[in-house]
């Protein structure tokens, strides 16, 4: 009886901080996404919880403002997000698979070598980075944002866990009995099989790749080739007191509002997906 | 004999397969690190436009960085760090605690997790700066905290040292807390249900059953959660770089060691910043030497992570 009358004291505890741990992750959007729809003036006048008619005029205010270019920005961060992911959740997949279904002289070592540099920072490498890139030529361009990512080894560690507990590989003696060619195994029946990892790896690295900052301010200069983070660090580096407000919050909503929404149609698969490769990102 | 020249002809698949991955490594991730710790010991800078160097200077580069701020910012990045991971596990331990255990009936337990999760896919910059516009002087947090009549004047969260702190803290916390929350949770789900069913026969109430029972049987998770989380610090950059404009306001105490290493590499000082990077380089690849420990469940008979992730997941 007693330890019942404990349980719904502690029922209540744990819902009443719940509540206030939502309220604290929401309440900012909320306002950001209030305060994108007032214009400047009301703005100044102070905070109100209410929704004002400014959002389509803020709207067009960003889009035709020239010095920050912030669809194109989102058009840019859309191409490198999505080659990454593309080309980070096949590649590593063809790793994983080449590592779990061959055996050969250095499999071991090599896995063992992807395993060490599993959380190692990118920013180790930064400045051999930059002018690596700057000899090859591609300083200010988009394609050092996406090549790197064919080595992610957390993506590589996710997929081979992956394949350990749903590839049997006499699925794979059965394709190459019918004749079946290496990679049109990989192909047409290991990938498919892959298909729930790859998923979630995909959202995963996309998210990533779009929220990612360190690496795209070194490599990026022109104004036309900019992703959203830098847009909105230039934003912050700009003479902010005479900007217009309504705007300022306009494109952070606009540079938020994307990945919320995806996150918000997927989110069972997401929250599944956090705790399977166990890295974080 | 057929059957030998087959394998060894699969073999070679094998090579073709992890080609592109270490070759990209190599290329993009190796060579930039070799040419990284080439430059740390070289003079290389430009002042103004003219290029000073590369002279081979030794360890000139490290003894001149131990003598300028760079422990100042070490130290800057373990305060951010602590003042966001703290109350990061303690929630964190807390919430998952909570959401498995059946008696507390918790409501709504998918949507708590979709918003407690949210902050963490938020992109760090846009965050950082929607922090930067909500806590100025004249912004909506100051504004609805005069109008409930807490404070009588703005608050200057920027102006003072524990305030940018705290903001930055904040940020982190709310980041990371969700994430957290979830690992643990999955942690926690792994226990045995017998175990618990066994310590409630044996009169062990909810308190007990925390510290007796759940927080010793997830002790490999939490030390995985904590380097990585540290390896994550170590890295903080994004949310002060924005919040402060890159300066470390107020008098540089929230400059991080990544953007003291940014700073470098805009100012096109490559010696220092090899050095910098080298140290950061040694000091995360201790704590990846960890994180391997950890994940490496083959070589014991106790199952690492990896095996109780595997586990987990397929148990849905």
């Amino acid at each position: 009886m007693k330890s019942k009358r404990a349980d719904s004291l502690r029922s209540v505890i744990a819902h009443v901080l719940l509540v206030i741990l939502s309220f604290m992750c929401l309440f900012f959007f909320y306002i950001l996404v209030v305060n994108a729809t007032h214009s400047h003036a009301d703005l100044q006048k102070g905070f109100s919880a209410l929704p004002g008619g400014h959002l389509i005029k803020n709207f067009l205010s960003v889009a035709n403002d020239g010095t920050f270019p912030m669809f194109r920005g989102i058009l840019n961060s859309l191409i490198v997000s999505g080659c990454s992911a593309a080309i980070c959740t096949y590649f590593s997949s063809l790793t994983a698979y080449g590592l779990y279904a061959y055996d050969f002289k250095f499999k071991k070592i090599a896995f063992t070598f992807i395993m060490a540099i599993l959380v190692m920072p990118t920013q180790v490498t930064a400045m051999g980075f930059l002018r690596l890139v700057t000899n090859m030529g591609m300083y200010d361009s988009l394609l050092p944002l996406i090549i790197p990512s064919i080595a992610s080894p957390s993506v590589f560690y996710f997929m081979y866990s992956y394949l350990q507990s749903s590839l049997p590989l006499s699925l794979v003696e059965a394709s190459r009995i019918d004749g079946c060619g290496e990679f049109r195994t990989f192909n047409k029946i290991v990938l498919p099989i892959m298909k729930p990892a790859i998923a979630v790896q995909a959202i995963f690295s996309f998210v990533g790749s779009w929220n990612n900052y360190f690496v795209p301010a070194l490599i990026i200069q022109s104004k036309d080739k900019m992703t959203v983070p830098i847009l909105i660090a230039t934003l912050r580096g700009a003479d902010y007191m005479n900007f217009d407000m309504g705007k300022i919050y306009m494109m952070i909503m606009i540079a938020v509002v994307p990945i919320i929404l995806v996150y918000l149609l997927l989110s069972k698969y997401i929250i599944a997906g956090i705790t399977l490769g166990g890295v974080k990102e | 004999m057929k059957k030998k020249r087959k394998s060894i002809s699969y073999a070679k698949w094998g090579y073709i397969f992890i080609l592109p991955f270490f070759a990209s490594f190599f290329i993009f991730s190796f060579i930039p690190l070799a040419d990284t710790i080439r430059y740390s010991f070289f003079e290389y800078y430009r002042s103004g436009i003219k290029e000073i160097g590369p002279n081979f200077v030794g360890m000139e580069n490290y003894v001149s960085l131990l003598e300028s701020d760079m422990l100042k910012y070490a130290g800057n990045t373990i305060i951010l760090w602590v003042i966001g991971f703290i109350p990061q596990i303690v929630i964190a331990l807390l919430l998952a605690a909570w959401f498995v255990d059946i008696r507390l009936k918790i409501h709504a337990k998918q949507f708590f997790k979709v918003v407690i999760y949210l902050p963490n896919l938020i992109m760090a910059s846009a965050f950082a700066m929607l922090f930067f516009t909500l806590f100025s002087t004249n912004g909506p947090i100051n504004e609805i905290l005069m109008a409930i009549k807490i404070i009588k004047e703005p608050i200057d969260f920027m102006g003072s040292i524990f305030g940018t702190r705290s903001l930055v803290g904040l940020m982190n916390f709310l980041m990371w807390f969700g994430n957290t929350t979830i690992m643990l949770m999955a942690a926690i789900m792994g226990i045995s249900t017998d175990i618990f069913e066994a310590s409630e026969l044996d009169g062990c109430n909810s308190i007990q059953r925390f510290f007796r029972i759940t927080l010793p049987l997830i002790r490999p998770i939490l030390a995985y959660t904590l380097i990585t989380s540290i390896i994550g610090g170590l890295q903080m950059f994004d949310v002060p770089q924005i919040l402060t404009n890159g300066q470390g306001r107020p008098d540089r105490t929230s400059m991080t060691l990544i953007m003291f290493l940014n700073s470098h590499l805009k100012s096109k000082n490559y010696g220092m910043a090899g050095a910098l990077s080298v140290y950061l380089f040694i000091v995360s690849g201790i704590l990846c030497f960890f994180v391997y420990r950890m994940t490496n469940g083959n070589n014991s008979d106790k199952p690492g992570i990896s095996a109780k992730l595997r586990k987990r997941a397929r148990r849905g």
